[in-house]
């Protein structure tokens, strides 16, 4: 609850958009950096906090909404781009944000999910991803390995997992991302970015569950060995990687693969990223990449421009009105034939 | 079932002013008129002899007006070379042809030509659409071709390419193709036989003895005759009724409206008088997806449509335009309302306005996609898990879903509810004369968003006012900023509450707040006597034949009385004390005895049912028959 009447610009502090209510996730939970740099990055915005609002499935994530000062809904599983897309066509001048998970976002609800980013809906999807079903105690998720071992898949998953940055970018996303709960400043600067998108901007957040998958990015987050594991994309620079930064991706055939700088390999031979290119294809081989026998890429995969659902929508209305004005109820009536009995 | 023919079915004239129920008696025309007509080699007049006859033997009045060309041989295709053949039927005593024609097959333009006028606005207009060539139009002097220029969109117009059809039907069959078009009159018949439910065997018979010396034209002309039925059959080009839509009515302008553009007209006058955007959110599917196509085209209306992934999608994008402040709207049919259940439950829970609009058809699963039924009443009220009580309506008639639809708006807005409208294939699809209300006679629906803290400084979204309604309070107002979501709400804050107690009241807050919208609708009117031996009640697209039924019986002395249930959830507060009225209660309905349920249940009634689960409407015969039955005559 609050009670401020307005608020004034550009002093919002991360603790004012914090709710009166206690954060319910288990101690260690990786949810809790990413509520607490989204906080950050929404205070740097310089949009008022009456402006935001968040909208979630079901799941541990989705209880994101109830934390954060700003208007929320949390509606039901799977669903949550749907409300975003009803409000954002309603409402244009909201900053809406969705956050979801592995399970709501790409399992029950893959449907919506692919459908609000092909149709470039001015919303942020937020997608906390920790390879398994964290709320309904501990069963594989669309996105856990082959192998891993759950209350539901005792003897290991035999289902492939679904790369939510591919499916993204398969369903012709304008902003494709990805961040860590326990990098702090990229997280922070990765929601920035995703802020400013005009369009659909989705985001995948590798994060931990403390309780039933624990340790799953380590290879990603353990100081000793993630620099030889994770690639950070910069636009416009190569693609270098590893503790000594002499490794790097090159293309070969259409394939990637991972060489070594030096005896002949040069930053030049290296794939340059361009997070803007036309055509999704590096983007979409980024995300093909996967530990162990890459490393994985962190950062902005691309970001292109394209116009808005709800800027089309309104268009269309703005364009018919100018050209034929306002409609008037007695011609909408009247429009079929009509007879006078007396 | 009865062996009138629906086509006879009557249908009360709309003296009353927006399509609700008759609240005073009417004068009644109980007969479908229907003229071929077409050259005089065209076989018009063999055509509606055997229709005559047909339906004589069949068991109805009949009158009929044949109409011959002046000169036996005038030039074919001329305008002076026009046949018609008209005929009344009825179940009662007629005594005219009728001056109007309800159904008009034109084989030609020149009979198009010389009969339009006399088809009423909004009637039925077969054309056979194979004889709309440069030429035939040209010999009927028509400048440009009536079917696509415009000048018949007072009418239902079906173009059937008749010639090509019976060619097919016929294709292996030695003859001419001079004799083989010469059947074409037996499929226009056989056409028209399917639209009224004609029996086939009396006119069988007669090509039988006809033609016993000529085995082929026996065969072609049969054939004919039954493709042409089976085309009807088949084909989703005709509504499942005819309807007489009217007698004596009330002065003023008039068009004809299916009760899908009401539906969509509707709307898009609450979003006016609420001032608020439409938003309507759809997935497609029949028999809904007319109002969707209709709504997408009032975008000078301000109106928005979104043509969601799928049913889910579709109410949670009204949902979420609701949230914004928006008239958040979604279409559907049966199998649609199953998959918006949780959203609605959501809905009930978070207590925003949405308007759910389920155009029924024959169910179970995909059922009967194009055909009526009116067997998702339990589902829109029951069909959520937990207690979920959401507000009910459905309208009567096909202009009644203008009214209907713009209750629904304002009962969704004024109580933060869910509404479900619930239409069905028969009314949505069906046409009846609309009188063209008075924009600025129609009542605003007076909306406010609060833009203060209400408690102490602070913004509780669960406080309520008198009737139990919560603030509805929109994203982008400073200082109001809360959540709202699916889990049980501690009463005032909306703060996530286990607590068994709050629990249970929230739960019983929900159910009165839906119990409080009784306040703010009119009571259940009777047509006929305030008591007697029977009242027949019923809901939704069986109010025509319902009302006929019982004014037919009223003038044949009996005391019985018809009510309509334009609300089902919750019902007038009166409904009670009107069942208890009479000594029995007849419940007719196209299911398996839903209302019925209902009314025993809550009223303890000892109601019975009529029950027709065959995704057609009632027939006037078959309620008029079973109030005989019950209370004798
Ligand atoms: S179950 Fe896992 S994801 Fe859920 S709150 Fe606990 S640690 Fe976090």
């Amino acid at each position: 609850m609050s009670t401020v009447a307005t608020t004034p610009l550009p002093t919002l502090t991360p603790k004012d958009l914090s709710s009166d209510q206690d954060v319910r996730w288990c101690p260690g939970c990786g949810d809790y950096s990413i509520l607490a740099q989204m906080k950050k990055a929404l205070a740097g915005l310089g949009i008022p906090r009456e402006k935001f609002v968040f909208i979630s499935g079901i799941g541990c994530s989705s209880r994101f909404p109830y934390y954060m000062n700003t208007y929320g809904f949390h509606t039901i599983h799977g669903r949550a781009p749907t409300f975003a897309t009803g409000l954002k066509i309603a409402r244009p001048d909201l900053s809406v944000w969705v956050i979801t998970g592995d399970g709501d976002g790409l399992s029950i609800g893959g449907n919506h999910l692919i459908h609000a980013i092909r149709r470039n809906v001015d919303i942020k999807i937020i997608l906390f991803n920790n390879e398994i079903y964290g709320l309904t105690k501990g069963q594989y998720s669309p996105t856990s390995r082959i192998g891993t071992r759950t209350k539901s898949s005792p003897q290991g998953s035999v289902e492939n997992p679904l790369r939510p940055l591919s499916i993204a970018i398969g369903a012709e996303a304008t902003f494709v991302a990805r961040t860590l709960d326990v990098d702090v400043n990229h997280l922070t600067d990765t929601l920035r970015r995703a802020a400013f998108h005009k369009g659909a901007a989705f985001v995948e957040i590798y994060q931990n569950c403390k309780i039933f998958n624990d340790g799953v990015f380590e290879y990603a987050t353990d100081k000793s060995v993630k620099a030889d594991n994770t690639l950070y994309l910069e636009h416009g620079k190569p693609l270098i990687f590893g503790k000594d930064r002499n490794k790097g991706i090159r293309l070969k055939g259409l394939d990637p693969e991972v060489v070594t700088l030096g005896n002949g390999v040069a930053a030049d031979d290296l794939l340059i990223h361009d997070e803007k290119a036309e055509e999704p294809s590096l983007a979409y081989l980024l995300s093909r990449m996967v530990y162990p026998r890459f490393p994985e890429c962190f950062g902005v995969f691309r970001a292109v421009e394209r116009p808005t659902y709800e800027a089309l929508i309104n268009k269309q209305v703005e364009d018919v009105i100018r050209a034929k004005g306002p409609g008037k109820l007695e011609e909408l009536f009247a429009s079929d034939d009509i007879w006078v009995v007396s | 079932m009865s062996s009138v023919a629906r086509s006879v079915e009557e249908s009360p004239s709309e003296s009353h002013e927006r399509g609700g129920p008759v609240r005073h008696r009417v004068e009644e025309l109980d007969s479908v008129v229907v003229r071929f007509a077409g050259d005089s080699g065209d076989g018009m007049q063999l055509a509606g002899t055997q229709f005559t006859n047909a339906s004589a033997i069949f068991g109805n009045d009949i009158s009929t007006l044949p109409d011959f060309p002046a000169e036996i041989r005038a030039p074919a295709g001329t305008l002076a070379g026009v046949s018609g053949f008209q005929i009344n039927f009825s179940s009662q005593d007629i005594y005219t042809p009728g001056d109007l024609v309800n159904t008009l097959v034109v084989m030609n333009p020149a009979a198009l030509k010389t009969n339009l006028k006399d088809l009423e606005k909004g009637g039925l207009l077969i054309v056979n659409s194979d004889a709309f060539t440069f030429n035939d139009l040209r010999k009927a002097d028509y400048a440009t071709n009536p079917l696509e220029d415009g000048s018949l969109s007072a009418y239902r117009v079906i173009k059937v390419p008749i010639n090509t059809l019976n060619r097919e039907a016929l294709k292996d069959i030695r003859l001419s193709p001079r004799e083989v078009d010469r059947c074409k009159n037996f499929f226009a018949l056989g056409l028209v036989y399917w639209l009224y439910e004609r029996p086939l065997e009396p006119t069988l018979r007669w090509i039988r003895e006809k033609f016993a010396k000529n085995p082929a034209i026996l065969e072609a002309n049969t054939r004919a005759l039954k493709a042409g039925y089976n085309f009807g059959e088949t084909t989703e080009l005709f509504p499942v009724q005819y309807r007489v839509p009217k007698a004596h009515i009330k002065p003023g302008t008039y068009r004809k409206i299916t009760g899908n553009e009401a539906t969509a007209l509707g709307l898009v006058t609450a979003s006016i008088l609420c001032n608020k955007t439409l938003i309507y959110c759809s997935y497609p599917i029949t028999p809904a997806s007319d109002i969707l196509h209709a709504l997408a085209e009032m975008r000078r209306y301000g109106v928005r449509t979104f043509q969601a992934e799928d049913e889910i999608a579709a109410v949670g994008a009204a949902i979420g335009a609701s949230f914004g402040g928006a008239l958040g709207v979604t279409g559907s049919s049966g199998p649609g309302l199953c998959l918006k259940s949780e959203a609605i439950g959501l809905a009930v829970m978070v207590e925003l306005p949405l308007v759910v609009i389920d155009v029924q058809r024959g169910g179970p699963s995909t059922g009967l996609p194009t055909k009526t039924e009116q067997a998702d009443l339990l589902q829109a009220l029951f069909g959520r898990n937990g207690e979920s009580p959401v507000a009910v309506v459905a309208p009567c008639s096909p202009a009644d879903c203008f009214d209907m639809i713009i209750e629904a708006v304002r009962i969704a807005l004024r109580f933060m509810t869910p509404v479900i409208l619930l239409s069905d294939g028969y009314l949505g699809n069906g046409a009846e004369p609309w009188l063209i209300p008075d924009v600025n006679a129609l009542p605003r629906i007076e909306i406010s968003h609060p833009t203060k803290p209400n408690h102490d400084g602070q913004f509780m979204p669960y406080l309520r006012d008198e009737r139990l309604v919560r603030q509805w309070a929109l994203p982008g107002t400073p200082g109001l900023e809360h959540r709202i979501g699916g889990l049980e709400k501690e009463d005032v804050t909306g703060n996530v509450s286990y607590d068994p107690i709050n629990h249970e009241k929230m739960v019983r807050i929900r159910a009165q707040k839906v119990a409080n919208i009784a306040n703010e609708i009119p009571p259940l009117s009777v047509n006929g006597p305030e008591e007697g031996d029977l009242l027949v009640i019923g809901w939704g697209g069986t109010f025509g034949s319902i009302t006929t039924a019982v004014n037919r019986a009223r003038r044949k002395g009996l005391k019985v009385a018809s009510a309509h249930l334009r609300y089902l959830n919750p019902m007038p507060k009166n409904t009670g004390e009107v069942l208890r009225r009479y000594k029995r209660v007849l419940v007719p309905e196209l299911n398996c005895g839903q209302l019925l349920l209902l009314l025993r249940g809550r009223y303890l009634v000892d109601a019975v049912g009529l029950n027709k689960i065959q995704g057609k409407p009632f027939l006037v015969s078959e309620i008029e028959s079973e109030i005989y039955r019950l209370i004798g005559s």
